[in-house]
């Protein structure tokens, strides 16, 4: 058996399972208690206070980071909120479990509610009313083994940091989480430890206890009961392939020294350290919506002067090209409401949305022209129309390079006529699959369909990348696609001049690309071009692409 | 009543490190303390990390600190240094 989710901290672990259970039950509803209600309040302090107490003393051994999160934990037991809170429920005749329950499970859902960062925190606090739900019941405390007999592959729902702060490089191989995203403290915590994990792994804490599994945090595999040929091969090609991408450095290109800059995809300032880390070359697409995505209002031209020009600072003469924000669909923003509609991503998102509010535009365009030096370029752009309107607004504020994004089927096939109004394109080829295969990004059902190398997906970026060369002007990636090694080179093949993608695949992307010549790429692509199955235009790019093999990739 | 405008300057915002931070020095305060983000949100209980984490205090928005009493001036003091610290 096989199940796959995000690889987050990259490497090959393997080894049993160790499924960690946290079987602490709720509480039956309505649940009271004999006796004075100040007794079941004392009791109730005390339990959080000696929760709290524990979570600093591990902080404490643990130390670095572990201790911070574990000591933010402590004070998280102790929230006076929280404390009001339990002692009003037990006034009203709850009992101190049930109380405890259901204050905590409020303030989780507040967190959950506001998804990113604070959504991931909603773990912490669910962990903290387990266990002084345990205590309150004298039930054991849910927990690891002391003194495993070898090392385990940690399996469970989601980890927080109290289950992983004593956690021994020595005992553990891999985390593997049902839940959790990027941002999730597994997904910390496993990057610090250099430990491989895969979370958001649908089906993991099935996986039955004790059986060997093999993670690939790379890639999001996991494997049940590998043999032991497949577990060699894999350490093997993991360990080479650290090796051989680590000796690659310096700006993007091919072998004959065609350069083709290697750009990152940004949310945020927090991001610009790691695309710098990982030797990007500038910033091919800024998702401002992530900037804002759960403010109540607008951000002020302040606050995005100073996002935008971070950007530009961590990249002194490199490209830095933010992308408008995209409201709507699968990224809601509260200050761009829009009615309801029965299909979202078909309705008034992106450049849409952003035209209905033209206040909003007009700090966002004016902002990214006083950060001095950045490109801007617009999302879900449809028509010429559009584009040119666009264009219109973003040189009135005196920004000069001034591009679109092709994700709509219909500006791919009229790329001459959008190119004609702008100076760049950009291929964000998520949604181009998207709205090519007429299936939701968002729905695992469909999810065959998204496979980047579809032959009707590579025809849209080959005629939008032989418009932008008919017209001597740029056309970039930016989407998945750009972040496979092979696919890289086909798109290099086919023209694209620049490729933009999530820190960690560039250097996989750059060795690749170093490891063929422009020849090389271009037959690639007119390999992958003619096959009618995706499976069978990877197979026929890679017969030309024989570096990617000695690469490991 | 007592009262410090300041930027927050970590790239976290006023979350994670700096929000413990805040409310560790925020209850060592004999009297109450207030925050609100002075683009809506708040006022809300200082000492409490759960409010603070909730109001979601990003990197360059101002919040307004207020505490009222004896010794509220410094004790302003350093939470406005606490959450000016990038």
């Amino acid at each position: 058996m096989n199940l796959r989710g995000v690889g987050v901290s990259p490497g090959i672990g393997h080894g049993p399972s160790y499924v960690l259970t946290v079987s602490v039950p709720e509480p039956p509803e309505g649940a009271t208690y004999t006796g004075e209600a100040e007794r079941e309040k004392e009791r109730a302090m005390a339990a959080l206070t000696q929760v709290a107490g524990e979570l600093e003393a591990r902080g404490n051994q643990a130390g670095g980071e572990a201790e911070e999160i574990l000591k933010a934990q402590a004070l998280m037991a102790e929230d006076p909120g929280l404390v009001v809170k339990v002692r009003s429920l037990i006034d009203r005749g709850l009992a101190a479990p049930r109380a405890v329950f259901e204050a905590f499970t409020k303030y989780r859902d507040v967190l959950t509610g506001s998804g990113g960062y604070l959504g991931e925190r909603a773990a912490d606090l669910g962990d903290i009313r387990d266990r002084v739900i345990a205590l309150l019941n004298g039930q054991a405390m849910p927990g690891l083994p002391v003194a495993p007999e070898e090392p385990y592959v940690l399996v469970a729902r989601d980890l927080a940091p109290a289950d992983t702060a004593l956690l021994s490089r020595d005992d553990v191989v891999a985390f593997v989480t049902e839940e959790g995203g990027p941002t999730s403290h597994t997904a910390i915590m496993a990057r610090s430890m250099g430990v491989p994990a895969v979370v958001a792994c649908p089906g993991a804490t099935r996986i039955p206890a004790g059986v060997p599994v093999m993670v690939d945090g790379t890639s999001g595999e996991v494997r049940l009961e590998p043999a032991a040929s497949d577990v060699a091969h894999a350490v093997g090609a993991a360990t080479a392939r650290q090796a051989a991408l680590a000796s690659w450095t310096g700006p993007g290109g091919t072998a004959d020294g065609h350069p083709v800059p290697l750009l990152a995809n940004v949310g945020g300032p927090a991001e610009l350290d790691a695309a710098v880390a990982a030797g990007a070359e500038g910033i091919g697409l800024y998702r401002t919506e992530f900037l804002f995505l759960d403010r109540p209002e607008p951000p002020s031209a302040e606050e995005q002067v100073h996002a935008y020009r971070a950007a530009l600072e961590a990249f002194p003469g490199g490209r830095v090209v933010v992308r408008t924000l995209d409201g709507g669909a699968d990224k809601p923003l509260a200050f761009l409401p829009a009615a309801t509609e029965p299909n979202p991503a078909l309705g008034e998102r992106g450049l849409r949305r952003f035209a209905r509010y033209p206040e909003v535009m007009d700090v966002q365009l004016g902002a990214v022209a006083a950060a001095g030096g950045a490109s801007v370029m617009a999302p879900m752009v449809a028509t010429a129309e559009e584009a040119a309107w666009f264009a219109r607004e973003c040189r009135d504020k005196g920004l000069t390079d001034v591009g679109v994004m092709i994700e709509i089927p219909s500006a791919a096939l009229r790329a001459a006529d959008l190119l004609a109004v702008v100076d760049f394109v950009s291929i964000g080829t998520n949604d181009l699959s998207q709205y090519s295969f007429a299936a939701d990004r968002q729905l695992g059902a469909v999810s065959a369909m998204h496979d980047p190398w579809q032959p009707a997906l590579l025809d849209l970026i080959a005629a939008t990348a032989v418009a932008a060369a008919r017209a001597g002007k740029p056309c970039g990636v930016c989407g998945e696609a750009a972040a496979d090694p092979a696919l890289a080179c086909v798109l290099v093949g086919m023209g694209v001049s620049t490729l933009s993608m999530a820190p960690s695949a560039l250097a996989a992307v750059r060795a690749g690309l170093a490891a063929h010549t422009m020849e090389q790429c271009e037959a690639a692509a007119e390999a992958a071009r003619a096959p009618s199955s995706a499976a069978d235009a990877r197979a026929a790019a890679r017969a030309h692409l024989p570096g990617l093999d000695r690469l490991g990739l | 009543m007592g009262e410090r405008k300041v930027t927050v300057a970590a790239e976290v915002g006023l979350h994670a490190r700096p929000a413990a931070t805040f409310v560790q020095r925020a209850k060592l305060a004999p009297m109450d303390i207030t925050v609100a983000k002075t683009h809506g949100g708040g006022p809300v209980n200082g000492k409490s990390i759960l409010a603070i984490m909730a109001l979601d205090v990003r990197q360059g928005e101002s919040v307004v600190i207020s505490a009222e009493g004896e010794g509220a001036d410094e004790v302003l003091d350093e939470l406005a240094k606490i959450a000016s610290t990038p």
